[in-house]
């Protein structure tokens, strides 16, 4: 089959994806059959293998060719992609420091393996000059108040917040303010000072009580979901259930991760994401022989998703968003997640990391906020670490959708910043199939 | 059924405007396709 278009059928329909313009067709068993054969200029070669019924079919393909929605020629990087990176996104790392011990935690405790750490007023103040000075030219900024948990350090939140806003009024700029929290800080009082300040939440909850319960302890080892629950729905409530993000983590436990989809969309919550827990080993690891299991469960997911879509009443799940017609350019589907060249994380004594999954990682360390970039080497390495550069992109039907995975996962698994991490890749094709599949409904 | 735009953003694209996307909700996810343009929301 030519390697520009992808064919899938899932529950009974078959879809085209043209790879190079990220069209979408649904077409018929005779087409399919063409298709795997067609290469847009041997209709020849077809009429003879499938006779005249194959004469309407290759009239529609050329049809879809000369309006660019098959076969559309193979693109590169475009002539304009910047050689270097601009940074646009800070991940703050507020508190090294966390009141859980989560099983998966990447971040070991919250602490990064070291001494518990937070961040001071200063180097949070520091990281927003840092930032506004390295990219003048952007209109656009991102902080990110991580952890550990972030909320254990709420004197540098509300200084780096307070001092964000203000620039924000100087400069004339937009600088997007995000905290991941595991909610069990969330007070009234934290809640009315995150909605005052508009700072967007991602709220960490597995979805079913038993399953969230069974990993998501806190450090006395005793459960979380009814606090944090609770705490999410209030704070939900208080923002019109607007500017927030559910977001799970499913681990080999509970491959039939629907149920806890489900149990956030029963407790309330519409915008959510349910992520594959990223483990190299461990009872809790995903194993190559669970994708059998996990495909099938995300076709379970894309019918639950539809059924709510249809009832009425219908639900933003993360993975299934796709938009063929204004979704994202190029330039940013060949480059991944920006990490390490547009996006750096912050760690409590201002050091400079290509993410939050790098920091403690010595060969990893960029700079800091004082002195800037100093290791000069790997904000290139990053960049060009695109869909281009990495050899099993090039074959991959997925790869402007998810352009070329996570790089710390590349790095953890196969410590090769050009070599993904395969089951996360196995994952990502299969829910972009769904999430195409749903444009198709 | 659904013509894409990719062809044509190599043009037009490349302002770097838009949210790093694993920042933009998830935080371990990578997944490009399914963001916002900051371009097209103005």
């Amino acid at each position: 089959m030519d390697n520009r278009i992808h064919l899938f059928k899932i529950k009974g329909k078959n879809l085209l994806y043209d790879i190079e313009s990220s069209s979408l067709h649904e077409v018929d068993d005779l087409t399919t059959e063409i298709l795997k054969e067609f290469d847009g200029e041997n209709d020849g070669e077809i009429l003879r293998k499938f006779g005249d019924s194959a004469k309407d079919v290759l009239e529609d393909l050329h049809f879809l060719i000369k309006e660019g929605s098959l076969f559309a020629p193979k693109l590169e990087l475009p002539k304009n992609y910047r050689p270097e990176g601009v940074v646009k996104s800070l991940c703050l790392m507020v508190a090294e420091d966390c009141n859980l011990a989560c099983k998966y935690c990447f971040a070991e405790g919250g602490t990064y393996g070291h001494e518990r750490a937070v961040m001071s007023p200063e180097t949070g103040i520091r990281a927003i000059d840092f930032l506004l000075k390295t990219s003048p030219q952007r209109e656009h900024y991102e902080i990110d108040f991580f952890g550990g948990e972030p909320l254990l350090n709420m004197e540098t939140l509300k200084a780096t917040t307070k001092y964000a806003r203000d620039r924000e009024k100087e400069t004339g700029k937009t600088i997007k303010l995000t905290v991941t929290t595991n909610g069990i800080l969330l007070t009234d009082e934290v809640i009315n000072w995150l909605n005052e300040n508009n700072i967007s939440a991602v709220l960490s909850l597995d979805g079913r009580k038993e399953v969230h319960d069974r990993v998501r302890k806190d450090r006395g080892g005793n459960p979380t979901y009814d606090r944090a629950l609770k705490n999410f729905q209030k704070l939900i409530k208080s923002r019109n259930g607007e500017n927030y993000y559910i977001r799970g983590t499913y681990t080999r436990e509970n491959l039939d991760f629907t149920k806890d989809v489900a149990a956030m969309y029963d407790a309330g919550f519409r915008i959510l994401s349910m992520e594959p827990v990223v483990l190299k080993q461990g009872e809790l690891a995903i194993r190559k022989e669970d994708l059998p299991r996990i495909f099938e469960e995300y076709d379970i997911l894309t019918e639950y998703y539809l059924q709510k879509l249809k009832s009425g009443d219908p639900f933003n799940f993360f993975h299934f968003n796709i938009d063929l017609q204004g979704g994202p350019c190029l330039h940013k589907r060949v480059a991944a997640c920006g990490a390490g060249h547009e996006y750096y994380a912050v760690s409590e004594n201002g050091d400079l990391y290509p993410c939050h999954q790098f920091v403690g990682k010595d060969e990893y360390k960029l700079g800091d906020i004082a002195s800037g970039v100093v290791n000069g080497n790997l904000p290139d390495k990053f960049r060009s670490a695109h869909i281009f550069n990495k050899g099993k992109c090039g074959d991959c039907f997925a790869r402007y959708l998810c352009s070329g995975g996570c790089h710390a996962n590349a790095v953890n698994m196969n410590n090769d910043l050009l070599l993904p991490y395969e089951i996360g890749c196995e994952i990502q094709k299969k829910r972009a199939e769904c999430a195409l599949y749903i444009l198709s409904e | 059924m659904t013509k894409g735009n990719l062809q044509e953003t190599v043009k037009t694209g490349g302002c770097g405007e838009c949210q790093a996307s694993c920042q933009s909700a998830c935080k371990t996810s990578c997944t490009v396709g399914n963001q916002v343009c900051e371009k097209k929301t103005k």
